[in-house]
Order: C-alpha cells, then structure tokens, then sequence
C-alpha cells in the first residue's frame, strides 16, 4: 500500500534525504559517503563524469542496489536501504539508460503494464473481464489515454515499440513511468542518442510534467546545456564523491566541478 | 442569381434546421483520449448556442471580424457558426503560419476577437498583439500549458460556453433575442474571409457570402449525389476554401457527418476507423500513399512482391474500364475480383479508403500514372478544378467521364470562357464579392460583368470537351528559339517518380530548360539502404554520386516521354541538379497548400540558376533557413550539375500554343 501522504506541506519540503551512503563492489568503491536531499517540486539533476557514480546513486534511492552504510529517508520515513518494491508502491518511478521496454508489445500495452501496481482486481476476475474488472480496466485505460495525449504519441499508439526510432522509445518509457503516478520521477539520461529536435521535445515534456503533474524529479544527464536549463538544483558526483551541490549557475564556476570534467590545469590542452 | 430559400439562406439557419429535421443523426466526432466522441444535430446546435452567446458577452457584433487559428477541431468550426450566428464574419487563419504572416493577417482583417487551439497559438497571437490594437480576448480550447499566462486576455472555452449557458438558463428573453439574430442573417451577409496563400506577394482576403458558399454546396451535393449518410473526415487546413466548404458548409447543408482526427500525424489511422465516404485531397497525399505503398512493397517478400506487380497489371487493365462501366470480358472480371480480394481492398483499406464513394483531386496537376494507379484499385477518384474566389466549384469530372490530363465539365450554374491569349474566365452564383480593402486587386481580377479571371492557361479538350488547364497562364513562356515551354508540364512528369518529391524547371528566355530537384527523402532513403549507399544527412544523401545516376535514368526517361509530344518536345531538359535542401513553406518556396513560388525559388538560388547556363559543373550555394520555431539559419552547399542528352524530336512540326 501507498504510504501515506504527508498532507499539505509547503514547497521545498525534503522528499527524499541520502545521508553518508557508501556502496561498493568487492574493492570498487561505487559511492563514498554521498549526501543530498531531493525537495519537494524540484529538478534536481545529478551528473558527473562517466563513472562517476550517477546511475549508481540512482539505483540505491530506487532499491535496486543496497548501500553498506547511510540513511535513506523519503517521505519522512527513514531505513538503511530501500526494497525496489517499496519504492514503487512509495511513488518512486524510473526509466532507463539504456531502454527497458517491453519491444513486442504496442506503446498502449507498454504504458498500461506501467499501470500494474494499480491494479486491484486479481487474475480471476481479470480472465473474467467483467463488472468491477472491466470498470477498473476502462479506468486504467484513460489515464493511459491520457498520458499519450500529453506525450503526443497518439499516432503510435498501436504500433509495437521495436519498430519505433529511438527518441520515441525514450517518450514511451518515461509515459510508462508516468503511468504509476509517481511522486518522485528518477530519469537515467533521458536524452541519451537523441538528436536536439528530439531533445528539445524531451525537455519540454520534462518540464510540463514537472509543472502540471507537480512531479519531483531527478535526472542523470551528459548534456549540460539541457541540464543547466531544465534543473533548479544540481549535485556533482566525480569518482563516487559529492564534489558539488549548487544551483546551476553556481556549479558552472565551482572550481572542483571544472577540474572534475576538464582536468588539473596544467594537464588541460584543450 | 439562383434562388435560395430564404429560411435556410445562412449557416445558423442551417444548423436550426438541422437540429429540427435530423436531430438525432450525428453532426460531428472527434477521437479524443482513443475514443470517438460524437455530438448529434441537436447537440451541435446547444453548443453552438451556448459559445454564441459567450461571443456576445465579449462584445462580438454584427459586421465584426474575429480570427479562427488552429487544426480541425469540432470547438474551432462551432467558433464560426457561433459568430456567424451574431452576425459576425470568422477569418480562419494558416495555423501553421509564422508570426509575421499571421499578424499581417490578423491586422489586415482588423480583428477583434481570435479563437485559438492552443498554447502554441497563444504564443504566437500574444507575440504580435502589440501590432493589433483592437484585438480583444483570445479565446482558446486546450488548456494545457496556459496555467500561469495573463488571465485577463485569456478565456477558455469551456468557460465562455459556460457564461452562455448561465446566460441562456438565467434569462427566458436570451434565447428568443439570439434566435432572432440569427434570423436577420441573410444570404449577401458575408460568410467568411479567406486569406489565400497566394504563389505571388501578401495574400489577399476573399469575401466569400452565404449565398456564395451555400449554392455552390448545394450544386456539388447534387452533383455527386451526397446525402446525410456521408462520412468525411476534416484535415485539411481551415483557412483553406476547400476545408470551409467540404468539411463546413457542404455538411452543413447536406447534413452529413464530419470526423475530426485525434491529432494531425493519425490522420490515416483516424480515416481508417471511420471509413470515410467522400474525400478531398491535393495530388500529393495520393502521391505520397502510393509512394509509401511502393516503399512497403519494395520491401516485402519476393511472392507478395509478384502477386502485387501482377495484381497491379491487371487493374491497370481491366480496373477503370470496370468502374466507368463499360464492356470488360469474364475473364478480366474474374481476374480481377481475384487482385480486389488479396490485393485492392487491403491496399485501399490500409489509408482508411475503402468506402470511398467519391474521391476528388484538385489543387495541382495529379501525375497520370498517379491518377490512374489508384482508378485502377477501384476507387472512383475524379479531378475538379476551383478556387477560392469561385467557393471552389469552377469544373469537376461526373461520373464515368474521367480522364487523367482533364479537370472536368463546367460545374451546375458555372459558366466558362477562354480569353484570346488562353486564360480561363468563369462566371457563378459562387463568385466572391472581393478582396477585402483592395479594390484594385479586385478590379483585376473581377470583371464588372461578373467574370473573374483564373490566371490559368486552358482549353476545351475537343475530344472530350472538358477543360485542359496546361500551367499557370504567367508560367507558359517560351525558349530563346520560340520553343513552347510549359514548366509544370514537365515537372509533373518528372514528380510522377516516387524517388522525386518536387522539381523545378526553368527554361523561359532562356537557351535551353534546366531542372532543379528536391529527392523524396522516404523513397531515396529506402533505396539507398536496398542498394548499400551510406549517407548521413539529407544534404548528403541528395549529393550523393549514385542518388544522380538514379534520377538522371529518370530525367532521360522524362525526355524520351517529351519527345514524342510535338508541342512540348523542343523543351527536353539539358541539364539538372539535385537541390541540398527541402523547398519548404516556411521559406517561402511554397505556399502553405505546398504550391511551387517559383519566382522566389528562382531569385533564392540564383547561383544555381546560373550554373546551369555558364556551363559549370557544380556550384556553391549557402541559403538561409527559418526553423518552426522561427529562428533563422544559413545551410550551405555545393551542387553538382548534370548534362543530359536530348531525343531528337520525333513529331516534325511545331504546334503554337493556344
């Protein structure tokens, strides 16, 4: 079940906290004692150099990997790790790097299975297909609907997603995320392989679902243009540590996040 | 005049009566969220109502003007007849106009109210609402994205329908006061103002009346026999004469149902669903369906790919001998039925064309073979021949007399004459008023005696007597040694290649005819990957060594066809290049119905032009783009120019043009 709400809370209020998270494999040291807070309504934009631990970071707060150390409070509740599955009863939706869609099936079919945690009604009345079943479908079906309207995907609607470019694949895997009605939205480089038409659209999506839906966000992403635009606040991660945690201008001229992505110095021969 | 019956004379009229007469059937449908939502006669008129009466709240009054932007949607067309209803005259605008055309608009036809589709149509209004002082509310039906925007100046329409209801229910007087607006309509109040795109300088808006667009619908539903039972389905631009009469008045007055897509790229799915019965479309959707269905094929397995080719044979045999009813022996019957089952029914089913009573063509030249492919799949697909300034209807094909290189018979109350130097002149019930505020240009084209020049070079095909159009009457030009040169004429030939999207000849004062062409991205790119060639860019693609020996074999094609037609065969083309870029609407190289503005295009690549006859082999060229968003960038490359051999010309004496 949904936890429950934390009722009517002013803007800013922290969502989700990482205190001290360390995660390493064998000898590799993944992350290193990262904090930082997701609030409320936000973008937040994780980057950092390849390598640097961003999917990493991504994949704790989602409870697909288990830190050895650290907190990880969201929504007031605190623990030592999440369970991928109490993450998305908790509102905790995500896409992939590289795409997790289910390539046989049409866009419609992908976005619905997005639905599946909504879903009251058991295998039995489902085969049924009838009375409170079928009611329940008709109502997953809508908000499916509606999600394609607001992503502009009603022309493929029916058409299975291996055969769709992939800038479509992306906006169909970010509707499925949507399709839970999550309260935190994580997006692992959403516009990873994208040319900028299909970059641009992506941005503007991100940032009307952020506004209509008034989904808290966190992104992963390499372009930093994108990243500069679309986020309210930006941590940087470099060889598993937090090297920066600012707003976006500011992180631009930190000096350690140049070093980070451009080197020292006086090895630069750019 | 013709008569019309003074009861039914204006839209509103209509709609009342409709409401009366065939309440129940449906008026309208639109796919919204994947489902089909459909709003009767009577459902129609409540809606309407209730809007109207929100526009006379705004202000809205007899004589005013008020803008229509967006795609075919049900509030945007319930928007004109809702103004209409008071008395007010709508001026639909390109939704897919740039700024600056839409505020030329905008300004020009003084404005006071503009109903929108969208965000995006906000955007634009608001961006040049400091140039249209008397612009008032912008009212607009999607809500999305429009959260935080200036209220003041905003409504939706929802909300302004609602104002009208609480209107109508607060006050017993509000209904009797809005039924009698509408019953001082009459058929001379003006119906709409249509900008037309115009291939020469700004356009210029066409009054069209009541009477004007109501006895044009009505002749043409006679004509082809269309009744309430029709299906149609709206997708061509609103500001287009052809969507105001098809998709608006003709509906209207026959009482049949329009569809609404769900969004501009499901058109063909949307179609598909509905089964359309009456369609309208410019040559280049039928170009480029058969374009797609030759890709898909060319791509299909061998045994498909044999049944199709020799399927196909057969209906280019025996098909439009079977649907203009003449004498076809058994075999060719059964033959016949045999490709309409695997082959001509899941063709025509899969673009949604099944049903079709009455297809029509018009707008451009359609390639013969085109024309005849899908005639020949059995769908009875017939050209006419209109304008904006005759309410469309100037020549359409009746049934069973078609031909592929004709535009029809004068239609129901039309009368035509050809001028001494071969322009066509019409004269109908449907001939506009004017130009709205310019008289000159009016003066220029409508004759006081009613007869408005075409600026179309034509003749009454003796065989067949119905109306040859050959080119634009300014276009037919000549060659330096006098040859007749028809440039459409060839181009037309040449877009009859599904690898070639547009082309361009220039030939007029000058020594010889040179081509430039625009390669069809899908159909090239399709081919390049069949036969191994690596490309990155459309740019690179179209100057690919290959992609010229491809449409060189199709330009000598071209020039073989030319040379065994005496009038056009001293203009074979000598030498052709492949454009870098798309011609494009927003560069002003077509008009928004995609028409050639070939005296653009001609100034615009000049460097080209050149090369052509300086005898160079490639050229640079750098031209400046406008991206949908309006902001500007330069593309530059360098084109290579083709020779080609000529035929000598088979038929021996030269014909002067007419």
């Amino acid at each position: 079940m949904r936890a429950p709400s934390s009722g009517d809370t002013a803007l800013g209020e922290v969502l989700l906290a990482v205190e001290n998270v360390s995660l390493s494999f064998g000898g590799v040291r993944a992350l290193t004692a990262v904090s930082f807070d997701i609030r409320k309504g936000e973008i937040r934009a994780i980057i950092g150099p390849n390598g640097a631990g961003k999917t990493s970071m991504l994949n704790v707060v989602n409870g697909f990997y288990q830190p050895q150390s650290g907190r990880i409070t969201f929504k007031g509740e605190a623990r030592n790790s999440m369970r991928p599955y109490a993450a998305a009863r908790g509102g905790i939706a995500r896409t992939f790097q590289n795409l997790a869609l289910f390539r046989g099936m049409t866009t419609l079919d992908n976005i619905l299975a997005g639905r599946a945690l909504k879903m009251r009604r058991g295998l039995f009345w489902q085969l049924i297909r009838h009375g409170p079943a079928l009611a329940e479908e008709v109502e997953h079906r809508r908000r499916v609907e509606e999600i394609i309207d607001f992503l502009e995907i009603a022309a493929i609607r029916k058409i299975p997603v291996g055969r769709l470019p992939y800038g479509l694949q992306k906006r169909v895997e970010l509707g499925r995320a949507l399709a839970m009605e999550p309260d935190l939205l994580l997006l692992d480089e959403p516009m990873a392989g994208m040319n900028l038409e299909e970059k641009e659209d992506m941005s503007r999506f991100i940032i009307d679902v952020n506004q209509q839906y008034g989904t808290t966000i966190a992104l992963i992403e390499h372009d930093m243009g994108v990243v500069m635009d679309l986020s309210d606040r930006v941590v940087v991660l470099d060889y598993g540590r937090k090297i920066a945690d600012a707003a976006p201008d500011d992180v631009k001229r930190d000096e350690n996040v140049i070093r980070a992505y451009l080197g020292q110095p006086h090895g630069v021969s750019v | 005049m013709q008569s019309i019956d003074g009861s039914l004379d204006t839209l509103p009229k209509l709609l009342i009566h409709n409401a009366k007469v065939i309440g129940a059937r449906p008026a309208m449908r639109q796919k919204d969220l994947g489902i089909w939502n459909t709003w009767s006669w009577a459902q129609m008129l409540e809606e309407v109502r209730a809007f109207s009466v929100g526009l006379a709240e705004l202000g809205l009054k007899r004589g005013d003007k008020f803008a229509i932007i967006g795609s075919n949607r049900p509030r945007l067309y319930w928007a004109m007849c809702a103004g209409q209803a008071l008395g007010a005259v709508p001026v639909p605008v390109y939704a897919d106009a740039v700024a600056e055309e839409m505020a030329f608009v905008l300004a020009h036809a003084e404005v006071i109210l503009a109903v929108v589709e969208d965000q995006e149509q906000v955007d634009k209004v608001i961006a040049v609402a400091d140039r249209l002082p008397r612009l008032g509310k912008l009212i607009y039906d999607e809500t999305r994205g429009l959260k935080d925007y200036d209220h003041d100046r905003l409504i939706s329409f929802a909300d302004l329908q609602a104002i009208g209801r609480k209107k109508l229910a607060a006050d017993d007087e509000c209904l009797a006061h809005w039924e009698a607006g509408v019953v001082e309509g009459k058929a001379d109040d003006l119906s709409v103002i249509l900008y037309t795109s115009g291939t020469t300088g700004r356009s210029k808006g066409v009054m069209l009346t009541h009477r004007n667009t109501i006895v044009s619908a009505r002749n043409a539903n006679a004509f082809d026999c269309l009744d309430q039972n029709e299906e149609v389905i709206a997708y061509l631009p609103l500001a287009w004469v052809g969507d105001y009469i098809f998709s608006f008045v003709q509906a209207y007055v026959a009482g049949y149902c329009v569809n609404c897509p769900e969004a501009p790229d499901t058109v063909v799915q949307d179609r598909r669903e509905i089964g359309t019965t009456y369609a309208f479309a410019p040559p280049r959707v039928y170009e480029n369906v058969l374009t797609l269905t030759m890709v898909r094929m060319a791509d299909a397995g061998a045994i498909k790919r044999k049944a199709f080719d020799f399927f196909v044979g057969v209906a280019r045999r025996w098909g439009e001998k079977i649907l203009d009813g003449e004498k076809v022996p058994l075999g060719g019957r059964l033959l016949y039925a045999i490709g309409r089952f695997f082959v001509y029914g899941p063709v025509l089913n899969q673009f949604g064309l099944s049903r079709i009573r009455v297809a029509y063509t018009a707008g451009e030249a359609i390639g013969p073979e085109i024309f005849r492919f899908w005639r020949a799949m059995g769908m009875n697909l017939k050209q006419l021949y209109g304008q904006t300034e005759a309410s469309v209807y100037v020549t359409a094909q009746p049934d069973g007399e078609i031909y592929a290189d004709t535009v029809g018979t004068p239609s129901p109350d039309v009368e035509i004459k050809i001028s001494d130097k071969g322009e066509v002149l019409f004269r109908s019930p449907g001939v506009f008023t004017g130009y709205y505020k310019d008289a000159e240009k009016t003066a220029e084209v409508l004759t006081s005696d009613g007869w408005v020049h075409t600026g179309d070079a034509g003749f009454f095909d003796a065989k067949s007597g119905q109306l040859k159009i050959i080119d634009r009457a300014k276009d037919v030009g000549r060659l330096n040694d006098g040859t007749v040169f028809a440039p459409k004429y060839i181009e037309n030939k040449l877009k009859f290649y599904p690898n070639i999207r547009e082309a361009v000849a220039i030939g007029a004062d000058r020594d010889f005819v040179g081509v430039m062409i625009n390669i069809d991205q899908v159909a090239v790119g399709s081919w390049a990957e069949r036969n191994n060639v690596v490309y990155a860019s459309y740019q690179d693609l179209a100057a690919h060594p290959r992609v010229y020996d491809m449409i060189a074999s199709h330009v000598d094609e071209v020039n073989r066809l030319l040379s065994e037609e005496e009038m056009v065969a001293g203009a074979q083309i000598k030498r052709f290049l492949i454009l870098h870029k798309e011609l494009d609407p927003d560069d002003g190289e077509l008009t928004r119905t995609q028409k050639l503005r070939r005296g653009h295009i001609i100034d615009r690549y000049s460097p080209l032009v050149e090369a052509f006859y300086n005898g160079s082999s490639a050229a640079q060229i750098s031209t400046q783009v406008t991206f949908e968003d309006g902001h500007k960038g330069v593309i530059a490359a360098r084109v290579a120019v083709r020779d080609m051999k000529t035929y000598p010309v088979r038929a021996t004496k030269m014909v002067r043009a007419a």
